[in-house]
This record gives C-alpha cells, structure tokens and sequence, in this order.
C-alpha cells in the first residue's frame, strides 16, 4: 500500500503544480519538490528494514486471469533506485527553479519531471513484470515531452522522436521477453521469477529471452548500437538531461539488468552478449566523447560509455562484478548529475556550450570551477574520490574473468584504453573550459551563477568526496543491501578501502591516468583531423531514412488502395464479397428442402412494385428529383411488406424515416444540379453492371438457400420471456430497452456522434443558392404558403399526442421511444417547413444538440441506477399501478431507458435537419 | 359477405395503385409524379385499414393514422422544393 503511494503520489500530482499555480499563485517549483520530498520522506521510512535484509512485498490482485497485479516490491536494490531518482529529482527540481527562463512554463516543466519521476519510481518498484513494462512504457512517453519540452526548436522535436522510437521499440521487446518469461516461470512475479533463474537457463526459449530483455534494456541505457539517441536527447533543457543520465532513465536499462541478474547471468550466451555490447559502448563512446566539442555532447558520449562499464561488469555474471556495478551505478548519478548542472551553469552564464570558444571561466567563477573539477576527477577516477573506488573494482573484475581462457589479457588492456579515454575527455572538459586564457567574444561578461543555483552542485560534489574518502561508512549499508538484492543470495567478499597495497589495478589507474593526460595535452596533433569526420556516422540519419522509408511506403499502399474513390471501394467490397460467397458456396443445392410458404397475389405484387421501382430509381439515378420520388415509392412498399409480415413496428418506423429521408436530401439537392453527368466510361458502366447484376444474383440466391433450408431461431426464447422477465408484451420493444439494451445504448450514442459529426463538418459552411430552378424560371413569390401555415400548426399538438400515445403503449404494442420520436421531429420540421426556421427558432428556443446530450445521459444514468440495487448494468424491472380513469398502468424502468431514446431520436433528426437547412443561410437570398 | 366487400374494395385499390403507378412513370410532369407519390400515400393507408379488416385486427391501425397525418409532409416538402428550391428557409 505505501509503496503505490510513493509512485502514485508524483504520478497523480503532476498536475498539482499548474493548478496550485493558477489557483493560489504557488511556486510550481515548491509544489514539486513537496511532492517528491513527502516520497522521499515515506521511502526512507522503510529503510530501516529494508538495509537489514527485508524484501517488502505488498499489492493487489488486478486482472489475474492476465497475470497482472499491482504488487509493488522494495528490496535493496530498489531502495537504492528509489533514493536516486527522489534525491537527485529534488536536487534538479531545485537546480531547474533558476535554470529556466522566467517566460517558459514552469507548470509544465514540473509537471512533466514530476510524471517521469513516477514513472521511474513504478519501474524501480514494481514486483509484477507486466506492471514494470507498463511504467517502463510510460517513461519512454513522458521523457519524450521532456526531451522536447522546447517544442519551438525543432532539434528538440527530432531528438524527442528519436527517443522515443528507439526506446519505445526497445520497451515492445522487452515486453516480448516479459511474457515469455511468464510463460516460462508461469508467473509475472519478480519473486517467482528471480528463484526460477535455472529453469530459465536451461530452457530452450533461454536464448530467445535473453535477446528480447537485452534489446529492452540497451535501447533504454543507451548501448551500442542504440546510443545514438542519447546525445541528440541533449536538445532537452539541461536539469532534464542531468536527471535523464544520472539516476533516470537510462540507468531504468542498467537497472533491468541487475533486477533480472539472478534469472539470466552467468551462462556464456550471457557473457558474450552483454560484456560484448558493453566493453564495444564503453570503448567506442569514450573514443568519441573526447571529439565533441558540446559540452553537453561531451558528457552524452560520457555517459554512454559509463554505461557500457556498467552493462560490461554485469556481464562478467560473477558476484563481485555485479556488486562492483551497483557501485559505479551510484557514483556515476552522483558525479554525473552534478557535471550536467555545472555544464548548464556555464552554459546559462556565458550563452555557450562550445569548447571551442570557452576557456580561463576559472577567473570568473572560481568555485563552479572548482566543484565541475572534482566531479571530472570522479569521472575520470582520480584517487579520493568515489569515482576511483568502483573504477578499481572494475579493474579488479576484468582480470578475474574465466570465460576468455588464454586471451585474458583482452579485457584489462581495452578496460585501460577505455580510460584513458575517460581520462582524456574529463581533463578536456575541466581545462578547455575552465583553465587557459581569457575567452573571447562571448556575448556576456560571465559569473558566479545565483547561490541556490549552486547548491545541488555542492551537495553532489560533497557525496563525490564522502564517498571517496569514507566508503565503508557513507555507502556501505546501502551497497550491501542492494547488492544483496541484485544477486538475491550471499554477498561475495569486497573491501571498499582506499589502498589495497600495490597491485595490477593500481597500475592499470595509474596508465589511465597519464596515459589520458597525455593523449589531451598533445592533442593539438590530430584534433582538426577529427573536426571534419564528426557527423559522418549518426545512427540519427539511419533511424530518420528508416521511418522516412516506411512512411512513404504506407503513404504508396494507402494511395493505392484508398483514393477516396468511392466507386472503388464499393467495387472492391463487392468483388471481396462476391469472392468470398463463391468459396463459401461450393457444394451448395438449390433445391428446396423446407416448404415455403405458398405466394398470394398480394405478395407477388408488393414485390414486383418494390422491383420496378428500385430498378428504375437505379436507372434513372442521373434525374436527381425523380429517382428521389422513385425511391419514396421504394420506401412506402417496403413499410407495406413490413405490415404483410406482420412487424408493425418495422413498418411505422421505415414510413417516418422515409418522410424524413426526402426531406433531407432535398435539401441538399437544392445545391446540385437537377442532373448528374455521366462521369464513367462506357466499359466502366458495363463492367459495373456486370458486377452489381452477379452480387445482386449471389445475394438473391443465398437468401433462397437459407429460407429453404430447414433452420432455428431464438426467437422463441424472446417470445418466451418478454412478458414475464421485461414486463411487455411487445416483444420488439422489450428486446430493443431491455433484453437487448446496452445494445441500444450504444446506437443511439453512434446516432449522436453522427449528429455531432455533421454539426462540426457542417460547420461555417455556406453554400450559394441558386437563384433560378433548374428550367430557368425564377422560384415562387410565396414562401410560406398559407394554407400549409394553417395546417401545420395544429398538426403539432396532434402529433405531440399521437407521440406520447406511441411512446406509452410502446412496451405492449407497436410504438416506443424512436417512433415517438420520430413523429415528433417530423411535426416539428414541418413548422420549420411551413413558417421557416428563424419563425420556429424563435418559438422552440431549445438547443437540440444538448437534448442528444441529456438523452444520452438518461439512458446511461438508467442504467447506472440499477447498481444502487446492486443489478448488473442496465438491469429493468417493472411494477403496475393503477391510475384512475386510466386504469391499470404499468411502469417500467425501461420506459426511462426509452424516455432517453426518445429525446436523442428528435434532438438527431432536428440537429441533422436543422443544421442542413441553415446552408444557405437565413434571408441571404432575394425573392 | 363483408369478404366479398373486401375482396372487392382491395380490386378496386389494387387498380387504383397500378394507375397510380403508370401515372407515376409516364409523368409527363414532375407535379404529376409528386402527386401520384401522394396518392399512392392515401392508397396505402386505405389498403392498411382493408387488411386490418380482414384480419380482423386493429393492430395495423397506427401505421394508417401515421399515413393519414404525416404522410402528406413527403409531398409538402417535394412541392416546396419544386416551387422555392429551399425547403426549409
């Protein structure tokens, strides 16, 4: 339970610095470090416990036919991750309140960290695998709106996108590899999964795995070949970059390796796959930093190449160099954030990154100077400071690994060359920019940076020094416990003392460190060669060319199969069809096998009348009024078929929405030529012919089929219970509010959004009346004839009542809530018809669209209410009352239900209706 | 004897809609056409209540009186059309 409410306090109070800063004027900076300080505050509550050993596991079940709960876990190793991400994210809340510019959004800036900050936290966290997948997901998302919170600058866009492709690719593999992982184990819990480390080793889907998690994790911890979206995440403002590569984001990579050490390390695919990667990133990245001329890109590469020592002391898969991780994990947050504050300090001093142009900033700022060279010394691993510590312990490593055999010697020489390019940047990063002459042309006269500016830098710089000097009484416990967690057994023998007596990796620290001092002070040799080769080899340009590809080849297929022709789609569909039919059709006879219900003459000439008319409106479709009277034809026939076979209901609906149907499209036949030209070809119109004639035929026949052959229905069951269990004795109505009624709820809620949709593409829209008909002569003097005025206004009462009679006796006989509704919207267009509508506006003031609103939500509230009787969703019961003069009534709750079809029915017809006949405008058109 | 009224009344409506219907194919006008539209409307509800009659039954009944009173609003809105243009102004 606390564990969720340390995630869930920054995650659900992002929003708290925008609001509080609106309502009450409150620094967003203050509300933010609250929030991550009442977290910090409820972790180190339980560290106690946790440094004596104690794995607290705490949750709920959530959906656990998926596996999925929300169980959270706090061992070491987490506590660890927990103390990094709070302790650095207050020290950056702190350092961001000066770095940003009075005129950006701070509300957004500390919003932003604060659901990154969950986000990590939900990672660290989390005991489900599924859950950790899900917050991994969503701090790909939220540090993609950090990256780019300067969404003006479209390098920041690029780099955000960048970001989140590849770490976002990586997340779906690592999903892959979490399910398969459940798969395997038969649990998501990270306590089954961590004791099943040799049913995963030996199973046969070990590799695949592997391979999946891995491709998560160096996604996101930036490792070759996938670094190259950390340094073009450098376009972030420079707090997001210091917390992104110090205890964030990128360490959520490293921290999937220690968190799954025991399920996966220790086998030899295992150590080639991820020394491998890591020694590759380390060397190549120290290589490359040392050529940046960013400051900020400088530590980027640094960065990555960290990492690689991280993921290679993993990957050794022994105790001591998984222990010899997590202590380097913790000191590179700790000296890594406060160079990328020390960075952003000369940055907002002098106005540039550019090594180039800086130089002798030690005059003017000599205290910055003096915390960014300690923290380059941690870096680089000069003695006394933590930095040294874990590097020797890495040195250590390399020379115990077995896996190498003779070649040995492999890893300690490129462990050595590696750092003495770590050596080499760090002493570039501290003199170019801090030592030497005067620098020139700068567009400021730098200086100290504000006092509270510099304190996150002093206190990171501080841990640097008491970690060095102290370790066995500043970081101890906590390493012991979290290093106890990632291996999830005894701990291995290590000493954290200063001086080990004169061995090899005092050697090997010892070349690094001149061999790095070398290698910068005769730099002058070979820097402009490598000035030119700088942005030749960008994963950037690949991963843009790669989305640029599959961009253009969707946009091929798209144009290609949907070109907004509404001919072709309509061809392929029915091709598809007929296809489809023809396969499902094999073997099939014709031959009638039930008996069919002999013809009578009254059905033989409703369908012949339903033909000729619908073949002739087909015909004469390019006479626009007259395939619109043919078509009213079609609809009255169809209303009369639908009384043959005895569904009233159908056929009261199919009249009024025929009346309705006219009436819309003569609205916008106003608009159109009386004619449509023929626009397709000869070949065209025969070839489509053709194909309309077989559907028709295949349609024709598959009906034939199913209707002589011998078939059951449900319908009984509905006969059987609409009385007794829905209270009607209609049992279309019954079916449609009750049986059938979530149902329902979402047609009438397609009908609104329907309604909405012609609103808003309607929208402005004004189309130029004609202003002769279609032979030439001008339109009649008389606009509201008054004969149609004088009966369309008692029209409405009685069709208000016929309304309210259809609507009652709804749930026993034909009528209900749409044909109610119906009938009301068609008497109240008519007064639209007959008066116009500014006349009837005026007299029926109501905003329709509102009224689809209110209906909906009385549908849906009817159905929420049957939860206060503790019913499921939409449940109906019904009672009977006994009015007088009227006699025996019943009420239903359904008829509510109906109530609310009712209301959306007319507010739909009068929006859609409404909204057409305002096209051309009110009085923009002469007599 | 009230079968053979209905049989012959349904003849009678049954002749009425087959010229209603050449009426509406041949025009010549489109104001012909519009009201063979509408008689075809008054022809049905006619038909409706006939059948109710000779079912025996009154459940057909609303959909005449729909005819009756709303039936009309399709050749009302189609007369508008023909005489204005824009039906709803």
């Amino acid at each position: 339970m606390l564990l969720s409410i340390v995630i869930l306090i920054p995650l659900l109070g992002a929003w708290l610095p925008t609001a509080l800063s609106r309502a009450l004027g409150v620094d967003p900076a203050r509300t933010a470090a609250a929030l991550a300080a009442t977290s910090l505050a409820l972790i180190l509550s339980q560290a106690p416990d946790v440094l004596a050993g104690a794995t607290l596991v705490s949750g709920w079940s959530w959906i656990p036919t998926a596996g999925l709960n929300a169980t959270f876990r706090l061992d070491g190793f987490g506590l660890l991750f927990a103390l990094l991400i709070l302790g650095i994210g207050l020290l950056v809340i702190l350092y961001a309140r000066y770095y940003l510019s009075p005129e950006e959004s701070k509300e957004r800036f500390y919003g932003l960290l604060l659901l990154f900050m969950g986000a990590m936290l939900g990672v660290v966290l989390a005991e489900n695998l599924l859950l950790l997948v899900t917050f991994w997901e969503l701090t790909s998302l939220s540090s993609f709106l950090l990256i780019g919170f300067w969404r003006h600058d479209a390098d920041a866009r690029r780099g955000a996108r960048l970001a989140l492709m590849v770490t976002g690719a990586g997340g779906l593999a690592l999903l892959a590899g979490v399910l398969l992982i459940g798969h395997v184990v038969g649990s998501f819990e990270l306590s089954r999964v961590l004791a099943a480390g040799p049913v995963i080793k030996a199973h046969p889907l070990y590799e695949t795995m592997l391979v999946l998690v891995l491709l998560g994790a160096f996604t996101k911890s930036a490792q070759f070949p996938f670094h190259f979206w950390l340094p073009h995440a450098m376009a972030a403002p420079t707090p997001v970059s210091a917390y992104l590569h110090s205890a964030t984001m990128v360490k959520a990579g490293i921290f999937l390796l220690g968190r799954l050490f025991p399920a996966f390390a220790g086998t030899e695919t295992w150590f080639y796959i991820v020394s491998g990667v890591g020694l590759t990133t380390q060397l190549f990245a120290a290589y490359v930093a040392l050529f940046r001329h960013d400051l900020k890109g400088l530590l980027a590469y640094s960065t990555v190449s960290h990492l690689g020592l991280i993921t290679l002391l993993f990957g050794f898969g022994t105790p001591a160099g998984a222990v010899a991780a997590v202590f380097h994990t913790i000191n590179h947050a700790v000296f890594k954030a406060s160079l990328f504050m020390a960075a952003g300090i000369v940055d907002h001093e002098t106005g540039t990154r550019d090594m180039r142009r800086l130089s002798g900033l030690a005059r003017f700022m000599p205290w910055t100077a003096a915390l960014a060279t300690i923290a380059a010394g941690a870096m680089a691993g000069v003695p006394l400071l933590n930095g040294f510590l874990s590097k020797e312990m890495f040195f250590a490593e390399t020379l115990q690994v077995q896996w190498l055999g003779s070649r040995y010697w492999v890893l300690p020489l490129a462990a050595t060359l590696a750092s003495v390019f770590t050596v080499a940047y760090s002493t570039r990063f501290v003199h170019d920019v801090f030592f030497g002459p005067p620098p020139q042309g700068l567009a400021r006269v730098p200086h100290e940076p504000p006092r509270w500016m510099k304190v996150p830098v002093e206190i990171l710089v501080g841990l640097c020094l008491l970690v060095g000097l102290l370790p066995a009484l500043i970081v101890d416990p906590l390493l012991r416990a979290a290093g106890g967690a990632v291996l999830q057994g005894p701990l291995p023998e290590y000493s954290l003392a200063l001086w080990h007596g004169f061995n090899l990796p005092v050697l090997m620290s010892g070349v690094a460190l001149t061999g790095g001092a070398i290698i910068y002070f005769a730099r002058r040799y070979y820097f402009g060669l490598h000035g030119y080769r700088q942005q030749r080899y960008d994963g950037r340009t690949l991963a843009e060319g790669l989305v640029a590809l599959a961009v253009a080849g969707s946009r091929r297929l798209v144009d290609g199969v949907a070109n907004a022709s509404l001919q072709r789609y309509v061809l392929l569909l029915l091709l598809a069809t007929l296809g489809v039919g023809l396969v499902g059709a094999r073997g099939l006879s014709l031959a009638p096998i039930a008996a069919l219900t002999p013809p009578d003459a009254l059905a033989v000439a409703l369908t012949a009348a339903l033909a000729i008319a619908a073949i002739a409106a087909t015909a004469l479709h390019t006479q626009r009024l007259l395939a619109l009277v043919l078509i009213g034809v079609v609809g009255l026939v169809v209303s009369l078929v639908f009384v043959r076979f005895s569904a009233p209901d159908l056929a009261l609906t199919q009249l009024l929405v025929e009346i309705v149907t006219v009436l819309l499209l003569l609205l916008a036949l106003y608009f159109m030529p009386a004619e449509s030209p023929r626009e397709s070809s000869r070949f065209r119109r025969v070839r489509d012919t053709m194909v309309a004639v077989a559907v028709g035929l295949g349609a024709g026949l598959l009906a034939w089929a199913l209707l002589t052959r011998p078939f059951s229905t449900i319908a009984w069951y509905y006969l059987e219970h609409a009385k007794p269990q829905g209270g009607g004795y209609n049992v279309v109505n019954v079916i449609l509010v009750d049986f059938r009624g979530f149902d329902t709820l979402g047609e009438i809620t397609v009908l609104g959004i329907a309604a909405v949709a012609i609103l808003a593409l309607l929208q402005e829209l004004r189309l130029v009346a004609p202003q002769r008909d279609w032979d030439g002569r001008p339109w009649a003097v008389e606009r509201h004839p008054l004969m149609l005025r004088v009966l369309a206004r008692p029209l409405l009462p009685l069709a208000l009542l016929v309304s309210v009679y259809l609507f009652l006796r709804g749930h026993n006989a034909p009528g209900g809530g749409f044909i109610a509704g119906l009938v009301t919207g068609t008497a109240i267009l008519l007064q639209y018809v007959a008066y116009g509508s500014d006349w009837a506006r005026e007299r029926l003031p109501w905003n329709y669209s509102t009224a689809i609103a209110l209906g909906l939500l009385l549908a849906t509230a009817t159905g929420l209410a049957s939860w206060a009787f503790g019913a499921p969703f939409l449940t109906s019961t019904f009672g009977y009352l006994h009015w007088p003069v009227v006699g025996e009534f019943e009420l239903a709750s359904a008829m509510v239900f109906d109530l609310g079809i009712y209301v959306v029915v007319v507010g739909v017809v009068m929006v859609i209706v409404g909204r057409l006949g305002a096209l051309s405008g009110s009085g923009g058109r002469g007599t | 004897m009230l079968n053979h009224a209905i049989d012959i009344a349904f003849g009678l409506l049954g002749l009425a809609v087959v010229f209603t219907l050449i009426r509406l194919a041949l025009g010549p006008d489109m104001l012909d056409r519009v009201l063979a539209l509408d008689t075809l409307y008054v022809n049905s509800a006619a038909m409706l209540v006939l059948y109710g009659l000779e079912l025996g039954t009154g459940r057909y009944y609303e959909a005449a009186l729909l005819i009756a009173m709303l039936g009309f609003v399709t050749t009302v809105v189609l007369s508008k059309y023909i005489t204005r243009g824009d039906v709803i102004e």
